[in-house]
């Protein structure tokens, strides 16, 4: 009985026939489905009852849960200004579940319904070719004869003509993109409005002061003391009308002291710090995040965004992660009032590589 | 620690730290902007019995000298501590991170090894070596205050602080593995002692830069969002999307699999 | 057509109803078609149903977030319910998030359902085409199909990143602020393509605007066209299935649409929304009011895109920007004085990435260049029955999981306690060797897959008794298996390598060469299917005949059970 299979039995084929024709590919021929085995509640009327039951127990579920949404929504209210935050939690957690349960309870349902009681028996349906050959030959033919009535092939002149204004007709609509970069022509501090000139210049310049991020306080260089590190943006900033953020995301600098015989300074650089107070660009010169982290006794700045790691006795070079080069330092010392004051701007643009940075 | 934290409204909470800071000496703050605190502070040193010096510094030869020498002055193993204040003493055993338990990247947050007795004394012991900052007054932990503005503080943390403890404070990973902890479950105190002197790697926020107004701020915004908790449920550490990517493909993914196999299987 | 309404009189409501419809729209031919079109049924099979259905639960939540969503980048005083941010200045955007999660009862729940259902979207898409590929399914005639697959999930990663940046705070900030910084490292093009994105320099007050326009509006048009297309394709081809008894290139088995599939996929919307819902109701996505008002001077440790963009954020971190003093930002001088940046730390780590994207929308013509496998195939392939395939493809993953997980270097680091240095070196290793040995392992899986169920087929499943003959040797009791699971198991081809063949001109050429020799690398290490042959050896003669309990399927059905056997 057990040996009938291989030796090619139609016993369980049925309508189907294998594939490849007379000749069998594989070590028996396709059995055809198996036999439907029938389910519990095909079989037990009583069975079927129960999975009735259990599917409207689903759906009465769900019910029950777009009650729970409108007690969270009527019954915790709208929240107010000061009120506890548990408040909002429960209402969120009441809508939601709510919503859930709604969901849930007749999804769950209608499948268990299609499961139990709907019939199971699989079916077999034909695949038909995708195309014939004769409908192929037909479009082909008709693309022929368009082409043909419309004589474009007979009158170069007019095709060509035609190829022209459609390669030109939707220039304007390129161009009129243009305009997508125009912000900075509203902006306060914009040198150039255009192109990426713009990107070497920021608002430090001789004499510019340097106070604290976000208050706007200048300081003092006795209040830079050795391990801190202050967050300092240039001062007039905070009075900026249009384009504070473009200024602030390049003017950022980080202000930190350390014993000054701890670094080595390149010649030409021995006085842009005042007494190990040194400042760096904030901004990462990978893709630009700021790099706010100062380890105190390894004096590293690690970017949080992307691991790079630039050392500070090093003047920032880059000692881990994806920057490729260091991070611009800018040229301090202080006024007559005892003030930390930038002495240029920064000898090179600040943030990411672009094309023309050169 | 968390006790500690817990009972800091207790009213006799109040009261036992304002005995410590009596008892433990302020010491000279660096900056001229608080020199009138700092010579207050000075004015206790005096008051601060001769007997807790006496304790602490048997406290500190018996548990702290093989690393940080005698007298404190440094030692193969650990830095001088003349004139870290009381305020690093107190952050450091206070926090359970001293003494250390094995070398590694840093010291790592632990249970407490001295009672808060001990710890006053080893730091009142410490302050009277050299002038440092001192365990913060009482006004600049209380943040129900007068005056605190949260929003204010919460503007200070994400400009000083988020870059490395993350924005809700869960901490975040530094370079060659050290960490800036999580400050979850960290009383005030050791929070504002902490921007005070600059444990370990992290930066000096002294009061120059961040004043005692401005600490306090701070701590009342963390203990705000702390108190709050996540109002959306939970809160996955508050690790942002990478969490989140990682709930929805293990957990996310298990209920839907869980549901379509349910859903194609032969009901019986 | 004046006579068509009076030769048909409905007699019921419902009929009535679907009279007067079909009689002004011809709709009865489609009811034909579809009503009783079968489907296979396989839970592998739905993930292409769970994207679908996220993405329409996208919709519907999106469309609520956006009656009170503004995207605008101007400036103004926060006066909401969240204290801890009341009194700080921020763009409308951000405030009107924040209004969002804490004033509009709600709201906080379908923010964190819309952003759920994205991550659900992006991860159901992407399971699916992980099966797609593993079985095949995007032979002839699905390649376009599967083209069109490869375009949805990258438009399902735009849909994400533009939806990310919305809300204008730190975190997604700083992710506006790497895509800056990608774009000004483009050679030529790049601060021209920073500029016109943000409307002048980085960070402007455009962008969100335009974001918001993008994901609103021209990344959902273009889903919704694919899927179109997509759902189009699938009713003209007709759905895969597996190998199994029954089953033929010629025929699809499975159920119709009416009752059984409609109520079943049906349910199965209802199931998603729900799951999605239990989620967002308690679980926080994306805490906003945590991370504060972006400000280009902030950032915060645990700066990362959500997860499918993680792979790109990654393949930046793996990057190192200098090996020694050797610098990758190139700066070359031009013959007209300046010099130009090429920053090659930024640019190299696009490569991997893109290669993996290409070669994922040309695989399905690779596959067939290399194999010369120009069949109509609807029936798949079992994993283990292509094993290199396979081995390609769990490569690519690994690679790509590389990517992915460099991208939580700082994560992986804090709570392994380890050093992200030592997590990116390892990382950086993996990124070379992970692939290959990923490919090496995947095909011997496979192929040792392979000979146990040719194990299984000569010999039957081990029954787990164990028998002592009367000479005192053990053996363990086999049994043999039916013809339904036989046939599974035998039926897939035995393809050899096709050697390089000779062009027109009567010379082999390089590239035929090359065909040839990676068409060896597919087919030379194979465990072809039990033959005829064999299997009658196997029954007749074999080693454990002795043993073998003869359990087919009339023998198992045999008597015990009358309804079933035939």
């Amino acid at each position: 009985m057990g040996e009938k299979g291989f030796e090619g039995t139609e016993e369980h084929s049925g309508a189907l026939e294998h594939a490849g024709g007379d000749t069998p590919r594989y070590a028996i021929e396709n059995p055809g489905l198996p036999p439907h085995r029938p389910r519990l509640a095909d079989e037990d009327p009583r069975a079927a009852k129960r999975a009735e039951r259990q599917v409207s127990v689903f759906f009465l579920i769900s019910v029950l849960g777009t009650v729970l949404f409108f007690i969270g929504y009527f019954g915790v209210g709208q929240i107010g200004n000061d009120e506890d935050f548990g408040l909002l939690f429960l209402q969120n957690l009441l809508l939601g579940l709510g919503v859930a349960l709604a969901m849930l309870g007749i999804g769950i349902g209608v499948v268990h319904w299609a499961k139990t009681l709907m019939p199971d028996h699989e079916t077999i349906e034909e695949r038909h070719e995708i195309r014939s050959e004769a409908d192929r030959a037909a479009a082909q033919g008709m693309i022929a004869d368009i082409l043909d009535e419309s004589q474009i092939k007979r009158r170069p002149l007019l095709r060509n003509t035609l190829i022209g204004a459609a390669v030109l007709a939707p220039l304007p609509f390129i161009f009129a993109f243009r305009d997508l970069d125009n912000t900075d022509n509203f902006s306060d501090q914009a040198a150039e409005n255009f192109g990426p000139e713009r990107l070497r210049h920021t608002m430090w310049a001789e004499g510019v002061r340097l106070v604290r991020d976000p208050t706007g306080s200048p300081i003092k260089a006795s209040d830079v003391t050795l391990g801190s590190a202050m967050h300092v943006i240039p001062e007039g900033l905070n009075e900026v009308e249009h384009g504070k953020l473009n200024e602030k995301a390049k003017a950022v600098v980080l202000v930190m002291r350390l014993d000054p015989s701890k670094v080595d300074i390149t010649p030409g650089r021995e006085d842009w710090n005042v007494d190990g107070i040194f400042a760096y660009s904030k901004v990462c010169t990978h893709v630009g995040c700021p790099i706010a982290l100062y380890e105190q006794h390894t004096h590293h700045l690690l970017c949080p965004c992307h691991q790079s790691t630039f050392d500070l006795t090093q003047e920032c070079k880059v000692i881990f992660g994806p920057a490729s080069h260091a991070l611009p330092q800018l040229p301090i010392t202080v006024d007559d009032e005892g003030f930390l004051v930038a002495q240029s701007d920064f000898h090179e643009p600040v943030g990411p590589v672009y094309w023309e940075r050169g | 620690m968390k006790a500690l934290s817990q009972n800091r409204r207790h009213p006799l909470m109040g009261l036992a730290l304002l005995l410590l800071g009596l008892l433990v000496t302020g010491g000279l703050y660096s900056v001229a902007s608080t020199v009138n605190q700092a010579q207050a502070a000075t004015q206790v040193t005096a008051a601060a019995s001769a007997d807790d010096i006496a304790e602490g510094e048997k406290l500190f030869n018996a548990n702290c000298a093989s690393c940080h020498g005698t007298g404190a002055a440094g030692g193969p193993a650990g830095p001088s501590l003349v004139g870290v204040g009381a305020a690093s003493v107190d952050f450091q055993v206070g926090t359970g991170r001293m003494p250390m338990q094995m070398n590694g990247p840093q010291a790592q947050r632990k249970s407490t090894q001295f009672s808060e007795e001990q710890t006053a004394q080893l730091a009142a012991y410490v302050a009277s070596l050299g002038a440092g900052p001192g365990v913060p007054e009482d006004e600049y932990l209380d943040i129900d205050a007068e005056g605190v503005d949260i929003a204010k503080g919460g503007d200070l943390f994400r400009i000083n602080c988020a870059m490395c403890h993350n924005a809700a404070a869960a901490g975040g990973a530094l370079t060659r593995g050290k960490y800036a902890p999580s400050l979850q479950d960290v009383s005030a105190k050791h929070i504002y002692e902490a921007m005070e002197t600059g444990p370990q790697n992290m930066p000096v926020f002294s009061d120059s830069n961040l004043k005692p107004e401005d600490k306090r701020d701070i701590i009342a915004y963390l203990k705000t969002i702390e108190t709050n908790g996540s109002p959306g449920g939970l809160a996955l550490g508050s690790l942002g999307p990478v969490a989140e990517g990682l709930f929805i493909w293990t957990a996310g993914l298990a209920l839907i699999v869980g549901f379509m196999v349910w859903l194609t299987s032969r009901s019986s | 057509m004046s006579t068509a309404t009076n030769q048909f009189q409905p007699a019921t409501t419902t009929g009535r109803l679907a009279n007067f419809i079909d009689t002004r729209t011809g709709a009865s031919p489609i009811v034909k078609f579809f009503a009783r079109k079968i489907f296979p049924d396989h839970w592998t099979f739905m993930f292409g149903e769970v994207a679908l259905y996220s993405f329409v639960i996208l919709l519907l939540s999106g469309a609520f977030l956006t009656f009170f969503f503004d995207p605008s980048m101007s400036h103004v005083t926060y006066n909401g319910a969240y204290a801890p941010l009341r009194g700080i200045e921020m763009s409308a955007a951000y405030a009107s998030s924040l209004d969002i999660s804490f004033d509009i009862r709600g709201g906080l729940f379908m923010r964190q359902l819309h952003h759920w259902a994205a991550l659900m979207f992006v991860m159901a898409m992407s399971v699916h085409m992980l099966r797609i590929f593993f079985t095949g399914a995007f032979r002839r005639p699905r390649e376009l199909n599967w083209v069109v697959g490869c375009f949805l999930l990258m438009a399902g990663w735009a849909a994400g990143f533009t939806g990310y940046s919305l809300p204008d705070d730190v975190l997604s900030g700083n992710g506006l602020r790497i895509i800056d910084g990608i774009l000004k490292a483009l050679p030529l093009v790049g601060s021209y393509l920073s500029a016109f994105l943000f409307g002048g320099e980085f960070p402007g007050y455009a962008v969100i605007g335009r974001l918001y326009a993008l994901h609103i509006m021209i990344v959902p048009a273009a889903i919704l066209l694919l899927i179109g297309i997509h759902l189009f394709m699938v009713v003209v081809h007709k759905h895969t299935q597996y190998p199994g008894p029954g089953r033929t290139e010629n025929n699809v088995v499975g159920y119709p649409v009416g009752p059984v599939y409609a109520a079943k996929a049906g349910g199965f919307f209802f199931i998603v929304f729900g799951i999605l819902a239990l989620i967002a109701s308690t679980v926080t996505i994306n805490a906003i009011w945590n991370y504060g008002p972006y400000d280009p001077s902030p950032v915060q440790a645990g700066t990362q895109p959500d997860w499918y963009i993680g792979v790109f954020d990654g393949a930046l971190r793996l990057m190192p920007g200098m090996i020694g003093d050797f610098s990758f930002l190139w700066n070359i001088p031009m013959p007209w004085g300046a010099s130009v940046s090429l920053p090659m730390g930024v640019l190299i780590p696009l490569i991997p990435v893109g290669l993996l994207i290409v070669g994922m929308v040309a695989w399905p013509w690779i596959e067939r260049w290399i194999t010369k496998d120009d069949r109509e195939h609807h029936i798949l392939d079992r994993p283990r029955n292509a094993p290199t395939r396979t081995g390609i493809g769990v490569a690519a993953v690994v690679w790509y999981s590389v990517m992915m997980m460099a991208a939580s270097s700082d994560l992986i680091a804090t709570h392994f306690h380890v050093a992200f240095n030592d997590v990116l070196y390892t990382l950086r290793a993996l990124f070379f060797l992970g692939p290959v040995l990923a490919f090496i392992i995947t095909r011997r899986i496979c192929l040792s897959l392979q000979r146990r169920d040719r194990e299984t087929v000569l010999h039957g499943h081990e029954a787990g008794v164990i028998e002592m003959s009367p000479e005192g040797g053990f053996h363990e009791r086999h049994r043999q298996l039916d013809d339904f699971e036989l046939y599974r198991l035998v039926s897939f081809d035995d393809t050899r390598p096709t050697p390089a063949t000779p062009g027109r001109n009567g010379k082999i050429s390089g590239l035929e060469k090359a065909r040839a020799g990676l068409n060896r690398m597919f087919y030379e290490e194979r465990v072809s299917p039990v033959t005829r042959e064999e299997l009658v050896e196997s029954r007749l003669h074999g080693g454990h005949g002795d043993h073998l309990e003869p359990v087919g399927v009339g023998a198992r059905n045999g008597g015990s059970n009358p309804e079933i056997a035939h």
